[in-house]
Formats: C-alpha cells, sequence, structure tokens
C-alpha cells in the first residue's frame, strides 16, 4: 500500500512548525530560543513554499526558498552577533530585560 | 483772497492743524521745555487757529457775496486734506466744509477756547503737570474743530470720539484720586453708549444714501426731486432718532446726562471749556448741520423738543438744592442744552446756535468766575462756606454777575436774546402749527397747499402733512410753558448761587478768610472780556418787533445773526416760515408779548432769590422745613443715578460675573479642561502599550493578525 502526502498535509505541518515558533517568539525569554523560534517559522514557510511549488509544477517557490534560506543566514549573523554583544553589555540574554528604546 | 478757489481754501487745514501741533509739541517734550514756553506753544496755537478762522470767514464773506446760488446748500468753502478712504461707493476724504453755521462754531470753539487757554495759565499755574494738561486741552480743541469743520459724517465722528477721549483724560486729569478717575470713566462710557447709537445712525444713512458728504446729502434732502427725497424720507426718522441718542450722550441730555455733572472733576477750566462752551453742544450742533434731515420727520421733532424741554425742567430742578458751586452750573449747563435742544426740536434753528453761542459766552464766563472763587478760596467749593466776596473779589464779582445777568435773562445781556428766540419759537410754532391759521395764512397769501408743504419740509402727502402738524399745536403750548418755567427757575437757581456766593457775610473759616485773594491777571483778563461778550453777545439777534423799528441797515446788524445762518438753514428754519405764511408783522405783536412773559418770570425768580437769601436769610430754612419730602427728592437728583445704577451698572456687572462664572466652569472649565482630560487619560492608557518589551509587540501583532483573519473569514463565509 503505497501513501504519497498531500498538499494539506505538507500545509498541516507548515501551520504547525509556523504556530510553534510564534509561541516561542511570544513567551520565551532567552533571546536565543526566540531567534531559533524565528528560524522555526522561516523554515515552515519555506516548507509551504516548496509545496506549493512541487504542487503547481512551478519554479518560483524554489526560488523564494532560497532567498529566504540566503537572507536568514545573514539574518542568523547578524542576530548572534548582538546577542553577544547584548550579552556583554548586560551579562544576560534576556529579552525582559531588552526594553531601553521605549524611552 | 480773490485767488482762492471755494473748494480749495487750504486755511481750513490750517485751522484745524494748529492745535495738533501744539498738542504734538506739548505732548512729546512739554515735560522738558521751559513752562513759560508751553504756556505759549499752547495759547499760541489756539491764537493762530482764531486767526485762520477769522481768515476763513472773511474768505466765505466775499464767496457768499459773489454766490449765485447753484443748488441748496447755500454758500460754502471747502478743503479736501487728504483722500482718505476709496472704496467702491465708499468715498470719505478728510475734508473741511465751511458754511455760516460751522463759522459760528469754529469762532465759539478757538474764541472761548482762547480766552480759557489765558486763564488756565494762571489757574495751573501751581500744578507740575501742566504741560499734560495743556497737551490735552490743545488736542481737545483739535479734535472739536475736526468734529464742527468735517464736511462727512466720517470726520465729525472722529471729532466726536477724540473730544469724548480729551474729556476723558481731562476729568481725570488728577488721576492719583480715585473718584476723580472714577467719574472720567462714567463720563467716557456714558459717552460711548451714545456713540454707538451715532455709529447705527451714520451706517443706516450710509445705506440709503450712499454717502456720508454733508453737502449731498444736504442737496437729497432739499431736492425737490421725488426720487432723491425718497432716499432720505424713510430713514429720517429711525436715522435721526439713533444719532438724536448719540447727541444726547455727547451734550448730557435725558437719558443719558448723568455723567456732566460729575464731570466736574475735572479742572475748572476744562469744566468752561468742554463741559459748557465747547464740547456738549457738539450735539447741537450735529442735528442743525442735519436739520434738512431732522425736518423731514415731524415725529422727531416732537420727540427731539420733548426731550429737551424735559431735560431743562429736570436739570433746572435740581439745580435749585445743589449746594457745589461747581454742581450748581453743570445742571445749569444741562438745562440749558436743553433749551437748545427744544429749539432744534421746534425747527428754530438759529434760536438754538443763538442760544449754544451766547451760553458759550456766559457760561465759561460763570466756569472761570466759579473756578476763579474756587481758585480765591483755597479749593473750596461749596457756597455754604462762602459769602461777602463782592468786595475781596471785586473783577471776578463783576464779571460773574454779567453772567448771571445773562443766564437768568435780563434784558439787554445776551441770553435773554437767545432764549428769548427759544421761547418765542415755541410759541410762534403753537401758531403756525395750528392749521387753521395754516390754511388761512396760505389763502391770505395765495400760495399753493404743496407749496407750503415744500416749504414747511414735511415731504408726505400734503394730507398727511397737515395732520402732523396740526398735531404739534397742543404739544407746542405745553413745551412753551414748560420752557417759560424752566426759565423762571433759571434765574432762581442762579441769582441763589449769586447771591450765597458774593453777598452777605463771608461764613468761610478764619484761616482761610485771611487768604482770600483776588485772582492774576492772566485769569482776570478772559473773564473780563467774556464779560463784554456776555453784555453785548445777543446784540445780534434782536427780537423783530423790535429790529423792525428800524432802518435797514440798523436791521442787518441788529438781526445779523439770523441773516447770516438764514444762509444755512433757509429752508428749514420755522422762523421765516412764520414770515411767509401771511401773518406779515401781525404775528410780531405777539412777540412783544412772549418778550414781557419771559421778563416777568426772570423778574419773578430773581425777586425770590433776592427775598429768600438776602432779604430773609431764615426762609430757606422754613421752606424746607415745610417741603423736606421734596427737597430729598431733588438733593437726590430725582434718585436717577441710583436708578441707572440698579438697572445698568448692577446688571452689567451681574453680566459680567455670570460670564466669567461660564467662561471659568463651562468654557474653560468643562470644554476645554474635558478635551485635554479626555486627550490626557487616553494618552496614559495607550502609552501602557508602549512598553519596550519586544514580545509584547509581538504578541499584539499576532493578535491583530488573528483578528482580521477571524473578521474576513467571518465576513467571507456570512457576508454573501
Amino acid at each position: 500500500m503505497s501513501w504519497e502526502p498531500t498538499l494539506a498535509h505538507f500545509l498541516i505541518l507548515s501551520a504547525a512548525v509556523f504556530s510553534i515558533g510564534l509561541v516561542g517568539v511570544m513567551i520565551r525569554r532567552n533571546a536565543i530560543i526566540v531567534f531559533m523560534s524565528i528560524e522555526l517559522m522561516l523554515n515552515s514557510v519555506n516548507l509551504s513554499f516548496i509545496a506549493f511549488a512541487r504542487y503547481r509544477f512551478e519554479m518560483d517557490g524554489h526560488v523564494f526558498a532560497f532567498f529566504v534560506m540566503a537572507v536568514a543566514a545573514a539574518e542568523a549573523a547578524v542576530a548572534l552577533a548582538i546577542v553577544i554583544h547584548v550579552f556583554r553589555h548586560k551579562r544576560s540574554v534576556s529579552v525582559d530585560e531588552l526594553a531601553d528604546l521605549k524611552y | 483772497m480773490e485767488t482762492l478757489y471755494a473748494d480749495e481754501f487750504y486755511f481750513l487745514g490750517l485751522i484745524v492743524l494748529a492745535p495738533l501741533l501744539g498738542a504734538i509739541i506739548n505732548g512729546l517734550f512739554g515735560a522738558k521745555l521751559p513752562r513759560k514756553v508751553v504756556d505759549w506753544v499752547a495759547c499760541g496755537s489756539i491764537a493762530l487757529s482764531f486767526l485762520f478762522a477769522l481768515i476763513s470767514l472773511q474768505g466765505l464773506i466775499h464767496h457768499a457775496r459773489n454766490f449765485e446760488g447753484d443748488g441748496n446748500f447755500g454758500p460754502y468753502l471747502s478743503y479736501t486734506a487728504y483722500e482718505w478712504i476709496f472704496s467702491g461707493e465708499l468715498n470719505a476724504d478728510i475734508a473741511f466744509l465751511f458754511d455760516p453755521l460751522t463759522a459760528v462754531m469754529v469762532l465759539v470753539v478757538t474764541g472761548v477756547g482762547l480766552l480759557i487757554h489765558i486763564y488756565s495759565v494762571g489757574y495751573m499755574d501751581e500744578d507740575p503737570d501742566k504741560w499734560r494738561y495743556f497737551a490735552y486741552l490743545n488736542l481737545f480743541t483739535f479734535s472739536m474743530l475736526m468734529l464742527v469743520l468735517g464736511k462727512n459724517m466720517l470726520v465729525t465722528f472722529i471729532g466726536w470720539e477724540g473730544v469724548g477721549v480729551c474729556s476723558y483724560l481731562l476729568i481725570g486729569f488728577w488721576y492719583s484720586d480715585a473718584q476723580k478717575a472714577q467719574a472720567g470713566q462714567k463720563a467716557f462710557l456714558v459717552n460711548r453708549v451714545g456713540d454707538f447709537f451715532f455709529i447705527l445712525g451714520m451706517f443706516l444713512i450710509f445705506y440709503m444714501t450712499g454717502t456720508w458728504d454733508y453737502v449731498q446729502l444736504g442737496e437729497m434732502a432739499m431736492s425737490e426731486d421725488a426720487q432723491q427725497l425718497a432716499r432720505l424720507i424713510p430713514i429720517a426718522l429711525p436715522a435721526g432718532l439713533l444719532i438724536f441718542l448719540g447727541c444726547t450722550g455727547k451734550s448730557a441730555q435725558i437719558p443719558l446726562y448723568v455723567w456732566l455733572p460729575d464731570a466736574m472733576a475735572g479742572p475748572t477750566p476744562v469744566s468752561a471749556l468742554i463741559h459748557a462752551a465747547t464740547m456738549v453742544t457738539a450735539g447741537v450742533f450735529l442735528l442743525c448741520r442735519l436739520n434738512w434731515m431732522v425736518t423731514l420727520s415731524p415725529t422727531l421733532m416732537a420727540i427731539i423738543a420733548v426731550v429737551g424741554a424735559l431735560t431743562a425742567l429736570v436739570a433746572a430742578s435740581i439745580a435749585i438744592v445743589q449746594n457745589d458751586i461747581k454742581r450748581v452750573l453743570a445742571y445749569s449747563t444741562v438745562s440749558q442744552l436743553g433749551f437748545m435742544f427744544m429749539a432744534v426740536g421746534m425747527g428754530a434753528f438759529v434760536a438754538a446756535i443763538f442760544h449754544l453761542m451766547t451760553h458759550a459766552f456766559f457760561k465759561a464766563l460763570l466756569f472761570l468766575g466759579a473756578g476763579s472763587v474756587i481758585h480765591g478760596m483755597h479749593h473750596e467749593q461749596d457756597i455754604r462756606k462762602m459769602g461777602g466776596l463782592r468786595k475781596l473779589m471785586p473783577w471776578t464779582h463783576a464779571t460773574f454777575i454779567a453772567a448771571t445777568a445773562a443766564i437768568a435773562g435780563v434784558p439787554l445781556f445776551a441770553g435773554f436774546f437767545s432764549k428769548d428766540l427759544i421761547l418765542w419759537s415755541a410759541m410762534s410754532n403753537a401758531h403756525v402749527f395750528n392749521i387753521e391759521g395754516v390754511m388761512s395764512g396760505i389763502q391770505e397769501s395765495g400760495q399753493s397747499l404743496n407749496d407750503m408743504v415744500r416749504e414747511l419740509n414735511v415731504t408726505e402727502a400734503p394730507l398727511e402733512a397737515v395732520e402732523l402738524v396740526g398735531m404739534s399745536a397742543g404739544l407746542n403750548w405745553f413745551i412753551y410753558l414748560m420752557a417759560l418755567f424752566t426759565a423762571g427757575l433759571t434765574a432762581f437757581y442762579m441769582f441763589r448761587l449769586y447771591f450765597m456766593t458774593f453777598w452777605g457775610e463771608c461764613r468761610a473759616e478764619e484761616e482761610t478768610k485771611k487768604h482770600i485773594h483776588e485772582s492774576p491777571n492772566s485769569m482776570v483778563v478772559p473773564l473780563s472780556v467774556l464779560g463784554v461778550l456776555s453784555v453785548i453777545g445777543g446784540w445780534i439777534g434782536w427780537p423783530h418787533v423790535v429790529a423792525y423799528q428800524f432802518g435797514d441797515r440798523v436791521q442787518n446788524v441788529m438781526l445779523g445773526l439770523e441773516k447770516w445762518l438764514a444762509q444755512t438753514f433757509y429752508v428749514s428754519d420755522t422762523y421765516r416760515i412764520v414770515g411767509r405764511f401771511g401773518y406779515g408783522s401781525d404775528i410780531y405783536l405777539l412777540e412783544g408779548l412772549s418778550i414781557a412773559a419771559a421778563i416777568l418770570v426772570a423778574g419773578i425768580g430773581i425777586g425770590l432769590a433776592y427775598y429768600m437769601y438776602i432779604k430773609r436769610p431764615e426762609l430757606p430754612g422754613i421752606v424746607y422745613e415745610r417741603a423736606q419730602k421734596l427737597h430729598k427728592v431733588l438733593t437726590n437728583k430725582y434718585w436717577v443715578d441710583e436708578a441707572y445704577d440698579v438697572i445698568f451698572v448692577r446688571r452689567t456687572l451681574d453680566l459680567g460675573k455670570a460670564s466669567y462664572w461660564i467662561d471659568r466652569y463651562v468654557i474653560s472649565g468643562f470644554l476645554v479642561g474635558g478635551v485635554s482630560f479626555l486627550i490626557q487619560s487616553l494618552g496614559r492608557v495607550l502609552s501602557n502599550l508602549q512598553s519596550g518589551n519586544v514580545q509584547r509587540y509581538s504578541t499584539y501583532i499576532t493578535v491583530a493578525l488573528v483578528l482580521i483573519f477571524i473578521a474576513l473569514l467571518a465576513a467571507v463565509m456570512f457576508g454573501g
């Protein structure tokens, strides 16, 4: 009995991963975890792109996925650098303490 | 002189300019100038002005002689100094008009003004702020000249407001005294009420006619073209009434006379110049200037005459019980102004201006004499503390008696002739306005009714006019009797004042008594000049019954003023109408009767005063005992001030308080405060959202997205 995953499966998985990431962004204190959750959200979107691309037999989704990965890589570099600097400065990576910009 | 055109007579501008320059020099540099220079600048500028007025008079006489009579306005000189407003229909220049009426006014203002300036040099000698005083006084003269010389109503209005301001400044001249400063304020505010009506009247006239120019308006009113007249007739009553209300403010008539007695707080020469001789006569002058409009509405004339007669009577009755020398004179001024308005209301414009002129002489003299007494008595104003001054101050006494005789109407003194002319006008009006007499007069003279109606300047349909004129007969008798009674009262209270001040024993305190002295020359000389004028000033307006006994040349002098002013008033003045309607010289026999009545009444007044205050000095006390209630009413001035206080002043204050409350609690508190409170609290709530916490922000975004998503979903599912 052969089983082929359909578009819906991919989309449900993508939505689940996106939600997990979203919740992670909203509730986790550690900046690195938050950052990882964002990566999770980005990748869930990537999954949707690929799924749609395959479903429609078009290349646009692939191209987008590559762009997202490239941007995510750049972002990771910048974000980690920021986190390290914040840690050096504050001796903590808790996002709760990073509310100075409201002033 | 011959080279000057009548409409470019620049001396008119110079008349006005001289006092203005004096005011500027003294006002800006007076504090630093030597006192002598201040005196010379002040008096010199008015003297120059007087000189220019004489030159203008000569020019006018010359012009009138060659005047051929184009149009109805009569001969006049004019000068446009500056094209001020030129906008569409509205066209008002700083322009001056010099006709026989203005000539009289300008000569009075500058002539009497000059004498009072000279007098002030002595009177204000001890005052450190003399320069300020003279600057105001010059400024006043400038404004007054603007008022009388204005060729359109706007220029007149500038002067009208200017004299009001100067009056305020001079009443409150000693401003450190709160009471005096308040008197100034009262005068100013009451005047402003009148001015407001004046403005409304001006606007109404402009709205209907499109011009403020006296000459154009006059031509319109006296035109025989029905279309021209139709623009003025409907507004003659409302506009005339508004302007008359303005005049009651400036000229201290009922209902706005209350400021004048308080205005006596100013220096005495100011009372003489502003509150007796010139400014307060502005209303009379203005109505005479607009005589052709006044005569368009018989109703308006009746109102003016009644108000004038009432004011004369009320003020005279108050004057009887006043003990402050200046207050007696103040009420007497109000009363005499009432006489003038009465004359205006009866169409006796010549009589009004004649009385205005003689009044300027003798009332200025009375005030200056009072000032001399006050100066000599070291600022004592209560006549109960005077007496016996006739030996101590002979010059003051001699001039004062001349003025008192003049105002009381002693024959041959100035006031006799002018007051008599007013009384006679009232009496003859009663005859003219007796329609049967008019009809028979018309039959004799052979004129048609329409002609007569035009002569009377009643331009309604003839029948209506006859009705209106017919109604006035009884009213004229009533006014005549009131005026006659008032004339008697005048004689009484003026001689009461005179006897109490100058006769009997001196009732001053010993200390003051030693220092009573005659005033310096600079004060005595103007007194003497005015004294002479108070005697001979009336000799240009003899009764016709006397004048007609002489030849033409003498007549021309004896009726000089009437003949001179007739050039201005020749359409309006009832005097000429009397002559025209068949009465001929018969009517002048009645004049003899009127004169006899006036002399009799004056005699009774004087005799009574003599009897009560010289012969039997205990009598006033007895009368007082008997008539305490009446005395109380009179000393309290009929409680008019109190009534005004309750009706207007308090209510205005209440309004102010209510406005304050509304402003404080409703507008500022509820509206402004409410809005700011709302925005502040909203801001406070919303600013909590900006926590700086990134996670919260992301939560907001998520929640918002979810809500939008739900909304879209709902829209798709249920929206159809």
